[in-house]
């Protein structure tokens, strides 16, 4: 064994360690506390029924709508195309509430839709509830799921295509050979991703829903906590979400089986389509996405930029705080992955499916179940306040560490796969390894993935609610309560400097990732 | 007849101009060192490789798109679907929906038996050799019968006995469908074995084909810096 494999390992047993701990000690905690599901009422089976519907409805959705405009994406080359895939990155590590913010600005009560309706003598349109909470969902995850599936189509080998146009495949021929495999493959992690992503969901349910017949069991935790102070319901609310959790991420688990279509040469993509009809379509599809993606956002910058200068000092003092929260857990979050993706490899087939469940693991728990749990073990032996920054760091960079995982343990698999036998036939081992042959190929990911998490944790609000006080306030925390007081523009101008934070943010590591796109 | 009309393929810093014909029914062997533009040739033959002047077949210019050329090409690699059976495979040829009539799956079925697959049809690529998956890619080309057959090395990862098989096999298919054959080569032997025509490939230039028997007898200077 070398070192550099003993290393890993050991890293690995302490990353392990300390997931434990944060997914079960906190779990534990919460079901110490919950005296049994016995204190839970009507209304709270019901934010259960409420939550598993609407994740359903806006996984289905993201993933139907994201197909077309994926593939229109794949197969057509114009300017700005780069621009808009970044931009498809956006909302998904849009801060909640700036999205719920940029959506009210269009369908909300005085937005643009009911504006224009208003014109013909139609609406008012109600934003809030069921379709209220499934568009802002299908409008954060639709870009994500369109990412997702057009990394598939990207990864179809080109020689592949090239073969298909050679035979003269029609489109439907391409589907059927080439397509529809590979989403096979990818459509139902993607399903199964959004689906997890929206039953966690609190921030949207938080501004979006709300009432008896449009709360998440999220928002029933932070309302049992905060406002009905009944540690033991929210406990075993706590306890109802992690259910719900664990057993669709044993469903994630099942379906993300590892790839079988890579292997190929990277040579360049030959052209597919010679229709012009075809290019229309695609031309339309591409053009309605970024619309409905890009309105909102230009809306935020529009409302908000007049604000910005004027904005009151706690608002900066938050900015900074949410920033060293973000970076500290990217580096964590980053390291964590790594490690656990080479020991996953390096380890028999037991030892790794272990190791990448618990890696996945935290899918499966909510923020505000870890948040509860930590808060119940923290508050006999501190002040809570006192750890509000320490405890969301550690929660985002745990949270943030399945979608990192997921997206750098299949790429480290296929170098492996297709470069392993040859490095390790030149004896190329360790550090060496690691900088010529893996971050080559990994650069992408991991730039993705700490792009993803840096943003997800500056813009995340959830656990910071349990535990802070105006004192210690994130930014989103500080917009949060700017938008409570009706401080409507100080409000606009803290929604675009948490924008721009977080897609700074994003934008920075991604394009570090892609800085050497040809390796 | 494929003609080559003032052909001119630049790519960064490399060049390749081709000016030349090819009558129908010839078996043209393309040889030159490494880099030479040998499979960058038969790439703007079949499609793939963007270029300057007209490549026409019996007076007409191709189509644009690859699939709609009178060509079959086999690469170097990648020839078959790893998730297809053989017998899909070389159905694609006929029919990429893979809707057959029973007609078609016969024809599929000798086309197999042509090759010497008999029996082997609902084998996926993994289960077979590197000389079967070969014949299979050999059984498409025969079932899709176009004019002109473009091979880029497929069978460069073969052993010299089995290779000799394939060449053998090739020179029995376009005997049969009186296909036009050009073969990319590193083996002068191949050449001789084969094709009665060859074109080098050197120094930024596709020459015209020359009988191969006295072209490698008397070799120009260009053939002779190659052959050593």
């Amino acid at each position: 064994m070398t070192q550099a494999r003993v290393l890993t390992l050991v890293f690995a047993s302490v990353v392990a360690l300390w997931l434990l701990a944060l997914n079960f000690g906190a779990v534990g905690a919460v079901a110490l506390r919950a005296e049994g599901l016995t204190g839970l009422r009507a209304s709270d089976w019901a934010a259960v029924r409420f939550t598993l519907l609407q994740a359903l409805l806006s996984a289905l959705l993201s993933v139907a709508l994201a197909i077309p405009v994926a593939r229109a994406l794949a197969r057509r080359r114009f300017i700005g195309r780069g621009l808009l895939i970044t931009l498809m990155g956006a909302p998904f590590i849009l801060p909640t509430l700036v999205a719920v913010l940029g959506l009210l600005a269009v369908f909300g009560r005085s937005g643009l839709v009911n504006d224009v309706l208003g014109l013909v003598g139609l609406g008012p349109v109600n934003i809030y509830g069921l379709h209220g909470v499934v568009l802002a969902h299908v409008f954060y995850n639709l870009p994500l799921a369109v990412r997702i599936i057009l990394q598939g189509w990207a990864a179809i080998p080109s020689e592949r295509m090239r073969l298909a146009v050679s035979l003269g495949f029609s489109p439907t021929d391409r589907l059927r050979h080439l397509e529809a495999p590979m989403l096979r493959e990818v459509a139902p992690g993607a399903f199964l991703l959004v689906f997890l992503i929206c039953l966690t969901s609190f921030a949207v349910a938080l501004a979006l829903g709300g009432g008896p017949r449009a709360t998440t069991v999220e928002l029933a935790i932070y309302q049992a906590f905060r406002f009905d102070f009944d540690m033991g319901r929210a406990a075993a609310l706590a306890l109802v979400q992690f259910g719900l959790c664990l057993g669709a991420g044993v469903l994630a688990l099942r379906v993300a089986l590892p790839s079988g279509l890579g292997g190929g040469l990277d040579r360049p993509l030959p052209r597919m389509d010679y229709r012009a009809r075809a290019i229309w379509g695609d031309g339309v599809l591409i053009a309605l996405a970024a619309l409905f993606l890009l309105v909102p956002l230009a809306l935020i910058v529009l409302r908000g930029a007049p604000h910005l200068v004027s904005l009151p000092a706690p608002v900066w003092q938050a900015t900074m705080r949410s920033l060293w929260v973000a970076l500290g857990a990217t580096v964590l979050t980053l390291s964590f992955a790594l490690v656990l993706a080479h020991a996953i490899l390096a380890l028999p087939r037991f030892g790794a499916a272990a190791l990448e469940w618990l890696g996945l693991a935290a899918l499966a728990a909510s923020p505000l179940v870890i948040g509860t749990g930590l808060f119940l073990i923290l508050r006999p032996i501190a002040d809570p306040r006192d750890m509000a920054l320490a405890v969301t760091m550690l929660v985002n960079a745990g949270l943030a560490l399945p979608f990192a995982l997921r997206l750098i343990l299949p790429a480290l698999r296929d170098v492996a796969a297709t470069q392993g036998r040859l490095a390790t036939s030149i004896g190329l081992h360790g550090a060496a390894r690691f900088r010529l042959v893996t971050l080559p190929r990994l650069r992408r990911p991991m730039g993705f993935a700490a792009g993803l998490t840096a943003a997800l944790s500056m813009g995340d609000l959830g656990v910071i609610l349990l535990f802070a006080d105006a004192e210690r306030a994130t930014l989103p925390m500080q917009l949060y309560r700017l938008m409570q007081a009706y401080r409507q523009d100080d409000a606009a101008g803290a929604a675009l400097l948490l924008l721009l934070a977080s897609l700074a943010l994003f934008w920075a590591f991604d394009k570090w990732g892609r800085s050497d796109a040809t390796a | 007849m494929l003609r080559l009309e003032d052909m001119k393929i630049t790519q960064g810093g490399f060049h390749l101009r081709a000016d030349f014909e090819v009558s129908q029914g010839a078996r043209v062997a393309v040889i030159g060192p490494s880099g030479a533009g040998k499979s960058t040739l038969l790439g703007a033959i079949a499609g793939f490789v963007p270029h300057a002047g007209r490549i026409t077949w019996r007076g007409d210019p191709l189509a644009k798109d690859p699939g709609a050329r009178p060509v079959s090409i086999l690469f170097q690699d990648n020839n078959l679907f790893p998730h297809l059976s053989a017998a899909e495979n070389v159905a694609l040829g006929l029919k990429p929906s893979l809707r057959l009539s029973a007609p078609e799956r016969a024809r599929v079925h000798d086309a197999l038996a042509r090759v010497g697959l008999d029996g082997m049809g609902n084998r996926r690529p993994a289960e077979l050799s590197g000389g079967q998956q070969s014949r299979v890619a050999l059984a498409r080309t025969l079932i899709r019968a176009r004019p002109l057959l473009l091979l880029d090395e497929p069978f460069a990862a073969l052993g010299p006995a089995l290779k000799a098989e394939m060449l053998a096999l090739v020179a029995e298919i376009v005997a049969e469908t009186g296909a036009t054959l050009l073969m990319v080569s590193h083996d002068v032997a191949d050449a001789r074995a084969i094709c009665d025509e060859t074109s080098l490939v050197a120094g930024g230039v596709a020459h015209a084909p020359q009988p191969t028997g006295a072209l490698l007898d008397d070799p120009p200077p260009e053939l002779r810096a190659y052959l050593g």
